[in-house]
């Protein structure tokens, strides 16, 4: 049977699509500089977002809490009616929506930028606990994984935040404490494969310990791909961060952030689109650079994943 | 197979156990029930009075198990907001979130299926790159953003659509829309994959060979197959498409399950807290469990990996 296919199976490989195979890698090392240009590009753009939200106090042009009652629910500055004082209008007491958005962007960083480094922080410990020492171990980290991935984040954010009450401090504990499967996940599944490997065989034969074994030879291997799914974790938190504030259960007014900006706006969403459109377009703006660097960082990191 | 869905079904009750002690955990353990039943100024008698009434002075274990014990069979208790059993008030807003699911679904599929497989037949076209920009767009969009300004364009600008509520086939075009752009970009990028895969295998070439037309080529032979990875991750997708439901229902004031929830958590009604996540919970499980069971039968090589 095999040795009738065998002739078969090479001529309709020749007729089948070689030219394309042959420019395939050309094509994808074009695709590759031009994504990473795109990450370059949406880095400055982050840039400039970090540089406004840690300048707010010198480049806003109002103090974000400042009433300005004549001026309530002034549109844009290019719209009728609005004013050039307050170039993206104001909300329903006064305050100068840009001066509020630049503030605002304070706590979305902050917030993404903590959960992220705790949720790493326990996903890597305990990916790495499960796939170093497999058994128990293992089966009661997965299980823990696969509770919490089943469960929608959300809910489960919201739960516990409506017991513990909603603060700063409070939200930044939820999704950092929350987060860790994502990294357990990936972690447990490198390291298993990593354990086999020659070097560490090396390393467990001339009798390092435990912890030299893991922290030394198996983490180094895996920075690189938790440097991605931390980058593009950023991104999901700071959606999370402003929906929990958008429904009231995050940041409280009256300081600024984009979650509770947007909450009150939907309020106002019948006469004043602006007061909802402008942070949601700062959530987006901000989530999308931030994907797109975590995508150019893994081309370039490593250029064969498939993902 | 039976013992398949054996193990299937063992990991299917570890994990709802998993979850029903989370949501009793962050009740009991996070908080304390009575300080929120009770007004501030409650004497301390009264708070022990509450304690010993609601069996909080037991050690919690017990607790645990009584809760559990109760909920087996339906019971998780009354509302502490309306006087009526938490099971039925969640039942009864399940069917509008099943309906907002599945809608959400179908438009997903609905958007990725030819996007996805135009992307994989002509890659590196225009249809591509398009593909790419609409995926890594939808992936960064806040779906409460999405609803706000289908509403600020649809509802109040062209008045097309109801803002929000439930009831006719207009309510559901938005928030189904909605729905399904968050979960298109994911399904697009899985069906451009498996459909590029499976392009190059044998039988493709076979099936030109003998003469199928293109396509019939592309959807009986390559669709079908790649869409084993499409529903395998779909349905592990499923707990992702239900918190996508619950920012989608806040947002339209779909009378869902998720709606409900989120009053409930700010009224703390923690007996409809607790058992609307548990329902939820056995929905996706059971979900994730019929999704496996299917892959399963339909590709036996995954049966024995």
């Amino acid at each position: 049977m095999s040795t009738v296919s065998a002739p078969g199976k090479l001529e309709l490989a020749e007729l089948g699509p070689v030219r394309t195979q042959e420019h395939e890698p050309e094509r994808a090392t074009l695709r590759r500089l031009l994504r990473l240009r795109w990450g370059v590009g949406a880095g400055v753009v982050l840039l400039v977002i970090v540089a406004c939200s840690a300048l707010a106090t010198w480049i806003a042009p109002h103090d974000p809490l400042a009433v300005d009652i004549r001026h309530r629910l002034s549109p844009p500055a290019w719209m009728d009616g609005g004013t050039r004082d307050h170039l993206l209008g104001t909300d329903p007491v006064g305050r100068d929506l840009l001066a509020r958005m630049i503030y605002g962007g304070r706590v979305s960083l902050v917030v993404g930028v903590v959960a992220v480094l705790m949720s790493a922080t326990i996903g890597v410990l305990l990916g790495l606990a499960a796939g170093y020492f497999g058994g128990n171990v293992d089966w009661l980290i997965m299980t823990g994984i696969n509770v919490m991935l089943t469960f929608p984040f959300v809910l489960l954010a919201l739960a516990v935040i409506a017991v513990l009450g909603p603060s700063l401090g409070n939200m930044i504990i939820v999704l950092g404490v929350a987060g860790w499967p994502i990294y357990a996940r990936v972690v447990r599944a490198e390291t298993l494969t990593i354990r086999e490997r020659e070097f560490v065989l090396a390393g467990r034969a001339l009798g390092m310990s435990h912890a030299r074994l893991v922290f030394r030879q198996i983490l180094p291997n895996l920075v690189s791909v938790i440097v991605v799914i931390a980058t593009l974790q950023v991104a999901q938190v700071i959606i999370l961060e402003s929906f929990l504030s958008f429904l009231g259960l995050g940041i409280q007014p009256p300081t600024p952030a984009w979650g509770n900006m947007l909450g009150e706006g939907r309020l106002y969403m019948l006469n004043s689109w602006w007061i909802a459109t402008f942070p949601g377009l700062a959530i987006f703006v901000t989530t999308l650079v931030i994907n797109l660097m975590g995508n150019a960082l893994r081309d370039w990191l490593d250029p064969h994943s498939k993902l | 197979m039976r013992r398949y869905i054996a193990r299937q079904l063992v990991q299917l009750v570890v994990v709802v156990l998993g979850i029903s002690l989370l949501a009793f955990a962050i009740l009991h353990v996070l908080g304390d029930p009575v300080l929120l039943l009770l007004p501030q100024n409650a004497g301390k008698e009264e708070f022990a009075r509450y304690h010993r009434l609601l069996g909080l002075d037991r050690p919690l274990y017990v607790q645990y198990w009584k809760f559990l014990s109760s909920a087996v069979v339906g019971d998780f208790g009354k509302s502490w907001y309306a006087d009526t059993p938490a099971f039925k008030l969640v039942l009864e807003r399940m069917p509008p979130t099943i309906y907002l699911t599945f809608s959400g679904l179908f438009v997903a599929l609905l958007i990725a299926l030819p996007l996805g497989t135009l992307a994989a037949l002509r890659r590196h076209s225009w249809v591509d790159s398009l593909c790419t920009t609409v995926a890594v767009a939808g992936q960064a969009m806040p779906l409460f953003w999405l609803g706000i300004m289908l509403i600020i364009v649809f509802a109040v600008r062209l008045k097309a659509l109801p803002a929000s509520g439930y009831g006719t086939w207009q309510h559901f075009l938005m928030p189904a829309f909605c729905l399904g752009a968050a979960l298109a970009p994911i399904t697009m990028r899985l069906v451009r994959s498996g459909v590029i895969e499976v392009m190059s295998m044998e039988f493709i070439k076979t099936a030109r060979a003998k003469g199928v037309a293109e396509p019939m080529v592309v959807v009986k032979h390559a669709l079908r197959n790649a869409c084993i990875p499409v529903i395998t991750v779909l349905g592990l997708q499923f707990g992702q498409l239900l918190g996508g439901a619950v920012i989608t229902e806040t947002v339209f004031a779909w009378p869902g399950v998720a709606t409900l929830t989120v009053e409930s958590i700010r009224n703390q009604d923690f007996p409809v807290v607790q058992c609307a996540v548990i329902l939820l919970a056995l929905i996706i499980v059971s979900v994730n469990l019929v999704v496996d069971v299917l892959v399963g039968l339909i590709d036996p090589r995954i049966r024995a990996a």
